[in-house]
C-alpha cells in the first residue's frame, strides 16, 4: 500500500543549530532525512512509521570535506558522488572511493549520503568495511555538544547504534596512513553496483620482512553489524603469509563471523565466500609484499 | 501536513505547486504539472524509469520529496528536445533501435544526457556505469549502448561545427 503524503510532516530548518534544537526539544519525535534513499523507499512502500521528518540535506555545515596534513573529515551529508570524486579521498583513502562507487547506481550515489548509510546501520552498508579498515572515527553532534568515537564502537548490534535521540552524525574522520600500505576491497553481489552486497570486505596492511606488521579487515553482511575481524587479525599479526597461516586465518574467520540466511543469500554461502575473500586478500597481500 | 507552496524551475519555466512536502517529485511532475513523460516503474529507486536531472544531477524522482526539490531546476524528458528538433541523444536512440516499448526510454535518455555531460567521449565501462541504474526489459541493452556511442559522436561533431 502506498503512503499518503498528507499524513507526513517534513520541515526544512535553515541551519544545523535549528535542527539540533528541534531534536533536543522533542527527542525521538523527529527523524532526519538526508538523501532519502532509505526513507523514501520505506515511504513509497507504505512502511515509513516516522511521521515527523526534518530535512538535513540542504545543511552546508554537513556537506563539506576538509583535508589537512594528517586527516580528512567528511561531512555526514556528503553524497557518494562527492566522496568518490574528491581528490584527497581518492589519493589517501582509495578503498572508501571504491566503496562509494559501489553504492547503488549513479542516481543513488548523487543522493545517498555517508551519514545516512551509517545511521541506517545495515550490516550490508558498503561504506562500513572501508571505514573499519581505515580505523575511522565518527563525530556525533547535538545541542549538548559534539563527541568523537572510534567508528567501530558506533555499531552496538543489529541496527543498533551509539546515537542518542537528540544526536546527528556530523562527520567521519580518517587519519592518513603511510603511502605505502597495502589495500584491498571487494564486493560480492548479484550485480556489480546496483545490488545490495552479499558480502563486502576492505582491508589495509603492512609487512615487515615478510611478516604481517599491521592488518585491519572490515567485513559487511557476515554478522548483525559491520564486523572488524579482530580475531582473524590476531592470528595474522607477526605471521608469514604462507598456506598454513592462511588456513589458520580462515579458521579464525569462521569462529568470528555469524552470517544469516536472508533474501539475498544463505549463511553457508556467505561463510564460504567470506573465507574465499579472506584468502584472496591475503594472497594479494603476499604478492604485494613480494613486489616491493 | 497540509499542502504548502513550492516553486521549482521545470524545463526552464518557473512553476508553482501546492502539495504536501512529502509528495514525491515524480507525482508532482506527472499529476500536478501533467509531465507524464517521466515514468514510474518500481517506485523504490531500482529501475531508473523516473530519472530526471535536478540541478544538473541525475536523480530518481520517486525518491525525492518535493520539499527537497523546492527552488531546484529540473530537466525532464519533455525539456530535452522538441518534436521537430530532437536532441542528438533522442535521434541516436531512434536510429539505433534503442527504444522498444518505451517505458525505460525517458530515463535512459536523461541518464545518457547526464553521462555525456560528464564524459563527452565515454568508454564502454563509463557507459555501463552511467546507465547501471536504468533497467530495460526489451532491448537487451546492446542497442542502447550503441545509441550512446552514436550520440557522443554526433554531439562531438555538432560541437565542432
Ligand atoms: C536502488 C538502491 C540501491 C542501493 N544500493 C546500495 C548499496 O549498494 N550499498 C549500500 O550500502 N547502500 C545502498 N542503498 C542504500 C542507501 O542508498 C544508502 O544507505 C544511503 O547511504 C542512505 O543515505 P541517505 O542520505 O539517502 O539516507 P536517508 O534515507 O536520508 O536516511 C537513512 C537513515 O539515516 C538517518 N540519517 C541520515 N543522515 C543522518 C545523520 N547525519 N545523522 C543521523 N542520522 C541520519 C535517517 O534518519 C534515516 O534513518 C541503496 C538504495 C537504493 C534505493
Ligand atoms: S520508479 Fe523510480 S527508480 Fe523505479
Ligand atoms: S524499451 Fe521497453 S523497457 Fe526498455
Amino acid at each position: 500500500m502506498r503512503s499518503y503524503p498528507a499524513d507526513y510532516e517534513l520541515i526544512t530548518p535553515g541551519n544545523l543549530d535549528a535542527v539540533l534544537r528541534l531534536l533536543s526539544d522533542e527527542p525521538g519525535r523527529w527523524t532526519a532525512i538526508a538523501g532519502g534513499t532509505e526513507i523514501m523507499v520505506l515511504f513509497g512502500a507504505g512502511k515509513l512509521s516516522a511521521r515527523k521528518l526534518v530535512s538535513i540535506s540542504p545543511l552546508s555545515e554537513l556537506r563539506e570535506i576538509f583535508e589537512d596534513e594528517d586527516w580528512i573529515s567528511i561531512g555526514s551529508g556528503c553524497s557518494f558522488t562527492q566522496i568518490r570524486r574528491h581528490a584527497g579521498v581518492q589519493r589517501h583513502f582509495p578503498l572508501l572511493a571504491k566503496c562509494a562507487s559501489w553504492t547503488g547506481s549513479i542516481a543513488n550515489q548523487n543522493r545517498g549520503t555517508i551519514g545516512g548509510n551509517l545511521a541506517n546501520a545495515s550490516p550490508a552498508a558498503d561504506s562500513s568495511p572501508a571505514l573499519l579498515a581505515y580505523a575511522a572515527e565518527i563525530e556525533l553532534i547535538s545541542a549538548r555538544g559534539t563527541r568523537r568515537i572510534p567508528y567501530e564502537q558506533f555499531h552496538l548490534g543489529y541496527k543498533k547504534i551509539a546515537l542518542a535521540a537528540d544526536e546527528l552524525i556530523r562527520a567521519v574522520y580518517l587519519r592518513k596512513c603511510p603511502a605505502d600500505s597495502f589495500c584491498y576491497a571487494r564486493k560480492v553481489g548479484t550485480r556489480n553496483a546496483q545490488a545490495i552486497s552479499k558480502i563486502c570486505v576492505a582491508a589495509t596492511g603492512k609487512l615487515h620482512q615478510g611478516r604481517v606488521e599491521e592488518i585491519r579487515i572490515g567485513m559487511g553482511s557476515v554478522a548483525p553489524a559491520p564486523l572488524h575481524l579482530v580475531g582473524t587479525e590476531r592470528v595474522l599479526l607477526g605471521a608469514a603469509l604462507n598456506d598454513a597461516t592462511i588456513a589458520e586465518a580462515r579458521k579464525a574467520l569462521l569462529s568470528e563471523v555469524a552470517p544469516i540466511d536472508d533474501i539475498r543469500s544463505t549463511a553457508s554461502y556467505r561463510k564460504l565466500i567470506a573465507g574465499n575473500l579472506l584468502e584472496e586478500l591475503l594472497r594479494e597481500f603476499a604478492a604485494w609484499g613480494d613486489r616491493k | 501536513m497540509s499542502a504548502r507552496r513550492f516553486s521549482l524551475c521545470v524545463n526552464g519555466v518557473e512553476r508553482f505547486v501546492d502539495v504536501p512536502p512529502m509528495a514525491r517529485l515524480l507525482d508532482v511532475l506527472r499529476h500536478e504539472l501533467g509531465l507524464t513523460g517521466t515514468k514510474e516503474g518500481c517506485g523504490e529507486g531500482e529501475c531508473g524509469s523516473c530519472s530526471v536531472l535536478m540541478n544538473g544531477e541525475l536523480v530518481n524522482s520517486c525518491l525525492v520529496p518535493i520539499a527537497q526539490a523546492g527552488g531546484a531546476s529540473i530537466l525532464t524528458i519533455e525539456g530535452v528536445g522538441e518534436q521537430a528538433r530532437l536532441h542528438p541523444v533522442q535521434k541516436a536512440f531512434l536510429e539505433c533501435g534503442g527504444a522498444q516499448c518505451g517505458i525505460c526510454t525517458p530515463g535512459m535518455i536523461l541518464a545518457t544526457v547526464h553521462l555525456l555531460g560528464k564524459h563527452p567521449r565515454p568508454t564502454q565501462e563509463e557507459i555501463h556505469e552511467g546507465l547501471n541504474g536504468n533497467l530495460c526489459r526489451c532491448t537487451g541493452y546492446m542497442r542502447i549502448f550503441e545509441a550512446v556511442e552514436k550520440a557522443a559522436c554526433a554531439m562531438e561533431s555538432g560541437a565542432m561545427e
